[in-house]
């Protein structure tokens, strides 16, 4: 093996954190021009493996061997020097400022007299762009004009002005749609045939399939295997990452009954959707799909309050109810777990125990006093049903990993014993196996005949969880597909339906 | 070893603030003798009860992530206010004296409760606004003089004394009391750290923000009426121009305290300790014969010490 075969050798990588070892001699070997998927589940040790890498933290133990030297980087300025950059999850731009000046923060043109060359910056950001194939940005616009997909676009035009020969991307599909993602795809491979190498983080298998050649697998600090990823097919790559079948992650019983608990007709607000009708039954699964934009957070969000006034008519058990506030919704027995966990689920500084008692405090309070005593009882009932794991519900939520928060944020809503839970992409940013134990989650209260409504924009997932599905687009309710009809094929063809 | 580290961290930010004010204490009763005495400590807090009343208002305003630079105006509108009713002749009812200066300060608070709830305008520049309504209501309807010529019984409630302890520290006694049973034992208090926590979020679980926010100001404004009346009573006289710059001593105290101006954080103990330290410090170096110019630098510098150690612990942790 030739020094020159890898871009980058990382070898007996360790690090502890205050005692507790992360990562137990990990290694990672990236080929030049390839994409390599970095794959575990959260707490496997990718971020820190990577933050390693870029200099954010300092490695224990182990070697780095860039374009066959040993670097040591000490901070990210140094990677950035050696061509080493990383676009991260959750992005931050300078949102008044231009596309150009953002790329070229800290790097500003000067004309002759020191001022910042505002027209050559522009030039410069159009040619990168160009060189990548971006038609659609323009490098005068402000960065808050653009969409999410569009920042990340010109994060990636931003690495690319660095040279970088190594840009790692973390979860960079996370929040953008699917035509969005194959513009990013044609990106990344404009790169890799510039011999550029990517180290591609993500949970979506199906996309990792799409894009990579190769995928290393991390578990709890541990390397555990390098492929191709042509040669290891999805049952064994999550086998692997959690050492389980991909079969066991949903569960498919059908549990529809035929009382109806909620329905729906011709809900419409204003122009982000209209005449939306469904009927919810007890202890089935509703799935609610479109692509993102169509309108289903919205008519859920309509559902639960947060949305205003609408028009139609919404009945609980056969009784007509008006909802003008989350209040309201609250009261006539409908919870709804938002998509924005951070924005709008968990208060991310206080405890685990406030968290879950949020949202039912009135019916543990005497004469305004919280009982403590009763809140301690039931919010551990259940939190230990839903399996939250956390040294104490004392600790504020924000120490918890995002699956954790999340079941923080089911916990809360099933204290409120609601008749109709709606979730809103239960399992975003989430690992696998979190996944699974959602999932569970969901079948034990369904098999209790409790009835769930479930938005979600990850096809595996809402053919395997839900019972009957709703597909909206642009607005409109396409239709509502049946259990034995459930297919991605119906699925699509209702979406493609005008 | 990662446990001590951790606990470190909590601990200091949890209890630091009561060791530096223990620390300073010993401090100054070795380097003055007239310092560790009983009418010196009674002194002490009958100096901190107007500015310690006025804080806990401000704890609850900064814990929904709100601030309130009116208290100051406040006070001295409801003072006035509640003194016109408070001369000999004709003498009202004690009882009804208090109330009226309540309503005063209620009143403002609602207003500034209000403009913050329904408008969207923030609460720097709302409560701003009202920290120069009130002043100059209060200077339009004293024509700019103090009210003079209080009644025996009004002067009781800031001068009086129950045993041996004055009725201003009772007050505050009171006040701190009820401030933390409604901060951290109902569920009103839970629904003040979660709007300051997470607006939204608190909106999505079904608590009714715009209604919390106007529950703060308002208990401010009333806390505020007490103090104004406090100190009118004290130095039997309404100033128009009393208690200017108390908000900024309010809000010092809090900070101090651990409260943190962004909302979601803090409490009513830390508080009255952050009170305590900056009153115990202008008392220990008055008697030192510090000069006052001095003392606001070394109040200055104690402020943002507060707020690093608190950054930095608070860094640590995550």
């Amino acid at each position: 093996m030739s020094n020159n075969e890898y871009v980058l050798q990382m070898s007996n990588i360790s690090k502890s954190f205050s005692g507790v070892k992360v990562l137990d001699s990990v290694k990672l070997d990236v080929r030049p021009g390839e994409v390599h998927v970095l794959i575990g589940e959260n707490g496997a040790g990718k971020s820190t493996l990577m933050k390693i890498l870029i200099g954010m933290y300092t490695r224990d133990e182990g070697t780095v061997i860039y374009k066959g030297e040993e670097i040591k980087i000490r901070n990210t300025k140094e990677a950035l020097d050696v061509g080493i950059t990383m676009i991260h999850q959750e992005l931050s731009p300078i949102l008044e400022m231009t596309v150009a000046e953002n790329i070229f923060l800290g790097r500003e043109f000067k004309t002759k007299v020191g001022f910042v060359d505002q027209k050559k910056m522009k030039i410069e950001a159009q040619k990168l762009f160009d060189e990548v194939g971006i038609s659609d940005i323009k490098p005068s616009a402000k960065m808050k004009e653009l969409s999410t997909a569009q920042t990340q676009m010109v994060e990636i035009v931003k690495a690319v002005s660095f040279n970088a020969d190594l840009i790692i991307m973390d979860e960079p599909t996370s929040s953008i749609t699917d035509n969005e993602v194959d513009k990013l795809f044609s990106i990344i491979r404009r790169l890799t045939a510039k011999n550029v190498a990517v180290i591609y983080i993500s949970h979506k298998l199906n996309e990792i399939y799409q894009i990579s050649d190769s995928i290393t697998v991390l578990r709890d600090g541990e390397y555990i295997a390098t492929k191709a990823t042509k040669e290891l097919d999805k049952d064994e790559l999550v086998r692997l990452m959690v050492g389980r079948e991909l079969s066991d992650l949903y569960v498919t019983e059908n549990h529809s009954q035929s009382n109806v608990v909620m329905s729906v007709k011709n809900l419409t607000n204003g122009k982000l959707f209209k005449d939306i009708n469904f009927e919810l039954h007890k202890g089935e699964v509703l799935g609610i799909y479109g692509l993102v934009g169509a309108g289903r957070s919205e008519v859920v969000e309509t559902i639960f309050g947060m949305r205003g006034k609408y028009e139609g008519e919404i009945f609980v058990h056969g009784k007509k109810i008006v909802i003008s506030s989350e209040k309201d919704a609250i009261k006539n027995g409908i919870a709804l777990a938002t998509e924005d966990r951070k924005g709008t689920g968990i208060f991310l500084g206080l405890p685990i125990r406030n968290n879950i008692s949020m949202a039912w405090l009135n019916n543990l309070t005497k004469l305004g006093f919280v009982n403590g005593k009763k809140e301690k009882t039931e919010t551990n009932i259940v939190g230990d049903r839903l399996k939250v794991k956390a040294a104490s519900y004392a600790n504020a939520v924000g120490t918890l990993s995002g699956g954790n928060q999340q079941k923080v944020v089911l916990a809360k809503w099933l204290l409120t014993n609601p008749d109709v839970l709606i979730l809103d992409e239960p399992t975003r940013g989430i690992d696998i196996g979190a996944k699974a134990e959602i999932y569970k989650i969901i079948e034990e209260l369904t098999s209790q005949g409790k009835s769930v409504i479930m938005v979600s924009s990850e096809m595996p997932e809402i053919l395997g969880m839900s019972d009957r599905i709703m597909v909206i687009a642009d607005g409109e309710n396409r239709g509502v597909l049946e259990h034995e009809e459930i297919s991605q094929l119906s699925i699509m063809n209702l979406i493609a339906k005008v | 070893m990662k446990e001590k580290n951790f606990d470190l961290g909590n601990f200091l930010r949890k209890f630091g603030i009561y060791f530096v004010l223990i620390l300073m204490m010993i401090i100054l009763s070795f380097l003055s003798k007239s310092f560790m005495t009983v009418s010196n400590m009674m002194n002490i807090l009958r100096q901190v009860s107007v500015s310690g009343i006025v804080a806990m208002g401000m704890t609850l305003v900064l814990v929904t992530g709100g601030i309130d630079l009116s208290v100051g105006s406040m006070i001295a509108f409801a003072g006035v206010i509640g003194c016109t009713f408070a001369h000999p002749d004709p003498s009202y009812p004690l009882i009804v004296v208090i109330l009226i200066g309540l309503a005063a300060g209620a009143l403002c608070g609602l207003v500034n409760g209000l403009i913050v709830a329904y408008t969207g305008v923030n609460p720097f520049i709302a409560t701003m606004g009202m920290m120069t309504i009130a002043r100059g209501a209060t200077l339009l309807f004293t024509n700019g003089r103090p009210i003079n010529d209080l009644s025996e019984s009004f002067q009781f409630i800031g001068r009086g004394t129950v045993g041996f302890i004055s009725t201003p520290i009772l007050f505050l006694i009171a006040v701190c009391i009820i401030s933390a049973l409604i901060l951290h034992k109902t569920s009103l208090g839970r629904y003040i750290f979660a709007v300051g926590g997470n607006e939204n979020a608190a909106k999505v679980s079904g608590i009714n923000v715009k209604k919390i926010k106007i529950f703060v100001y308002i208990y401010s404004g009333i806390l505020c009426g007490l103090a104004g009346l406090l100190l009118a009573s004290r130095t039997n006289a309404a100033a128009p121009n009393a208690a200017s710059g108390y908000e900024l001593d309010a809000i010092a105290a809090g900070v101090i305290g651990g409260t943190s101006t962004s909302g979601g954080r803090g409490g009513v103990y830390g508080t009255i300790v952050g009170a305590l330290i900056m009153v115990v410090l202008s008392n220990g170096l008055d008697m030192l014969n510090v000069s006052s110019y001095i003392q606001q630098i070394v109040k200055g510098i104690i402020i943002i010490g507060a707020v690093c150690i608190d950054q930095f612990s608070k860094g640590k942790d995550s």
